[in-house]
């Protein structure tokens, strides 16, 4: 169905910004309220996006986050430039983590990230190469 | 739709449209068309930023006043400690409740006892609950009103327990009619408030409710005539009458309720920026083991309420040092109010329903369909915020022109632009080379 509306928005991420962190994520979560989606579906498209945000903020130099609205579902794609996961399968096991000290002292790098990004979603793929970067499709159905 | 009552209110004839209060607004309620400002009913949640913003006194706390008290038979003012914030340390508590009676009312009491209370009820419910944290405190309206409107994943949070003014106003009722012979009718209560949101929370309860209180009054308003009470009574030597203590004292402080709880782990949040950055790490459940948040619109928790006269830190303060003197015994009996919270003296009944902002549309398509008019037309503005359209950011001046609320050409910007374009083109070759070169 082409004629289906789409509402799209791009937004860039810059790794180790720590002042802008989650702001991407904030803002997703005022559209979806504006267009009037459930507040359970919100709340999941706010923990799923968050966690990709950070995941770039932490790992990677830069990225960007797309956000995706149709009347069936919610679409984000998180595309960023970093090292990449060695190990998709590992990374999606709950406290799997590869955070520097530094990173799990402020209270990230916990290794719940990809699988409560997983938790959240009816649908969800990592594409990652090793040192090109990763790309994170995210499904949540309205 | 269900109407909204709200606390402030402009006065159209003192507006200049200044626009101090547009770009106040934390939830963009408010625009300035024909060169007055407008309230989008269902966006305020009543924080009362736009009345501390407002240069020429045109946006007003509907509150009470005296005359709406003349038919009881027995009027008791109540008042928040912060009313105690407002004068110079050596002005003591109960040189101001005596003042209070002064100025006209029959009787005073503050509400410092009731929030020890309710201080051990939040313990106690704390102590059994067992659903997901953290929980949240339910006191401040515009928290609740805000918490509808954008939070309401997080309704089911706020704890159902009464506020110390309605506690407070419940028992001195009852005390008062025995003590009288008065029936319920003809006994008032009236808050002296620190803010007009207080207002909501007695008028329009979210969980429906009759309040025990019958109005309130603005501490602002009463002030000069306090002022000159305590002025005349001088009669500062003894420290007679009943005490004013408890550890409910200090609870206008931002972190005054914290204070008083045995919960180990619990936080105080004022003001509704950093309020909102919280809640929505609640949302996104990453704030770990916090059991409880003691939430404030007001930065200042209700030391910062906009109908206080004194400056937020300097009744900090001072409530800060008479609870230091008088805050330190406890003015309840901790098992007697334990079996209270048992009898469910304290709950609150009732659900709070969620109340969002009207969304862009109600058909989904449709909606998203608005959204993308928005970003479109978004991307034409300057956005620079300026405000001159009398919407506070380009973003929700493209909103209400999606909407139909404003027109393109409202923008100033843009139309200069267009002139500018316009001039060029009408007026073809310059005539006169010589002033264009100057």
């Amino acid at each position: 169905m082409s004629s289906e509306p789409l509402f799209c928005q791009r937004f860039d991420i810059h790794g180790r910004d720590f002042a802008n962190a989650g702001k991407a994520s904030i803002t997703i979560k005022g559209i979806l309220r504006e267009i009037g989606i459930h507040p359970s579906v919100i709340r999941r498209v706010a923990i799923a996006s968050y966690e990709a945000e950070m995941n770039v903020v932490l790992y990677a130099d830069k990225g960007t986050m797309e956000l995706r609205v149709t009347p069936k579902n919610v679409r984000i794609t998180v595309e960023d430039q970093g090292g990449g996961i060695p190990d998709v399968e590992l990374a999606m096991r709950e406290g799997y983590s590869t955070a520097s000290d530094e990173i799990r002292e402020m209270g990230f790098g916990a290794g719940m990230g990809l699988p409560n990004i997983k938790k959240n979603a009816d649908a969800f793929t990592v594409d990652s190469a090793l040192g090109k970067g990763t790309i994170l499709n995210i499904m949540i159905n309205l | 739709m269900e109407e909204y009552f709200h606390s402030v209110r402009i006065v159209p004839e003192r507006c200049t449209g200044r626009m101090a209060c547009l770009k106040a607004c934390p939830t963009e309620a408010i625009r300035v068309r024909r060169g007055r400002a407008e309230i989008l009913e269902d966006r305020c949640i009543d924080c009362g930023e736009c009345t501390r913003a407002c240069t020429r006194n045109a946006i007003i706390p509907q509150t009470s006043s005296f005359t709406d008290f003349s038919s009881f038979k027995h009027t008791i003012a109540l008042l928040s400690p912060v009313l105690y914030g407002q004068f110079r340390k050596h002005v003591l508590p109960k040189t101001i409740l005596a003042a209070v009676r002064r100025i006209g009312f029959d009787d005073a009491c503050d509400v410092a006892c009731a929030s020890e209370s309710v201080s051990i009820a939040v313990d106690e419910y704390l102590s059994s609950y067992r659903g997901p944290l953290p929980l949240l405190s339910p006191f401040c309206p515009t928290i609740v009103r805000l918490i509808q409107a954008r939070y309401s994943n997080l309704i089911d949070l706020l704890i159902p327990i009464d506020s110390p003014m309605e506690i407070a106003a419940r028992e001195v009722k009852h005390r008062k009619m025995k003590e009288l012979g008065l029936r319920r009718g003809e006994i008032g209560v009236i808050y002296l408030t620190p803010c007009p949101a207080k207002m909501i929370a007695i008028k329009y309860p979210p969980r429906k409710r009759v309040s025990h209180i019958d109005g309130a009054i603005g501490i602002s308003d009463i002030y000069h005539a306090l002022l000159s009470a305590i002025g005349d009574a001088n009669t500062d030597s003894a420290e007679e009458g009943e005490p004013v203590t408890g550890l409910g004292l200090g609870w206008p402080v931002l972190g005054g309720q914290v204070s008083s709880l045995r919960a180990e782990s619990s936080l105080a949040v004022g003001g509704l920026g950093d309020v909102q950055r919280l809640l929505d790490e609640i949302e996104r459940g990453i704030l770990g083991d916090i059991q409880y948040v003691e939430c404030h619109a007001c930065a200042q928790g209700c030391c910062g309420g906009s109908l206080n006269v004194s400056d937020p830190y300097v009744t900090r303060s001072t409530i800060l040092s008479l609870t230091a003197r008088f805050g330190n015994t406890a003015c309840q009996d901790r098992e007697k109010t334990r079996q209270l919270y048992r009898r469910n003296y304290f709950s609150l009944p009732g659900k709070i329903p969620s109340r969002p902002f009207a969304p862009l549309d109600k058909d989904i398509s449709r909606a998203i369909e608005k959204r993308k008019c928005i970003q479109g037309t978004y991307a034409a503005l300057p956005q620079i915020d300026c405000g001159a359209c009398g919407a506070p950011t380009c973003l929700s001046f493209a909103e209400d022109v999606v909407l139909g609320r404003a027109p393109l050409q409202d923008c100033v910007v843009l139309a200069a632009k267009e002139a500018r374009a316009a001039a060029r083109v009408s007026s073809g070759p310059p005539s006169n080379p010589e002033v264009v070169t100057v």
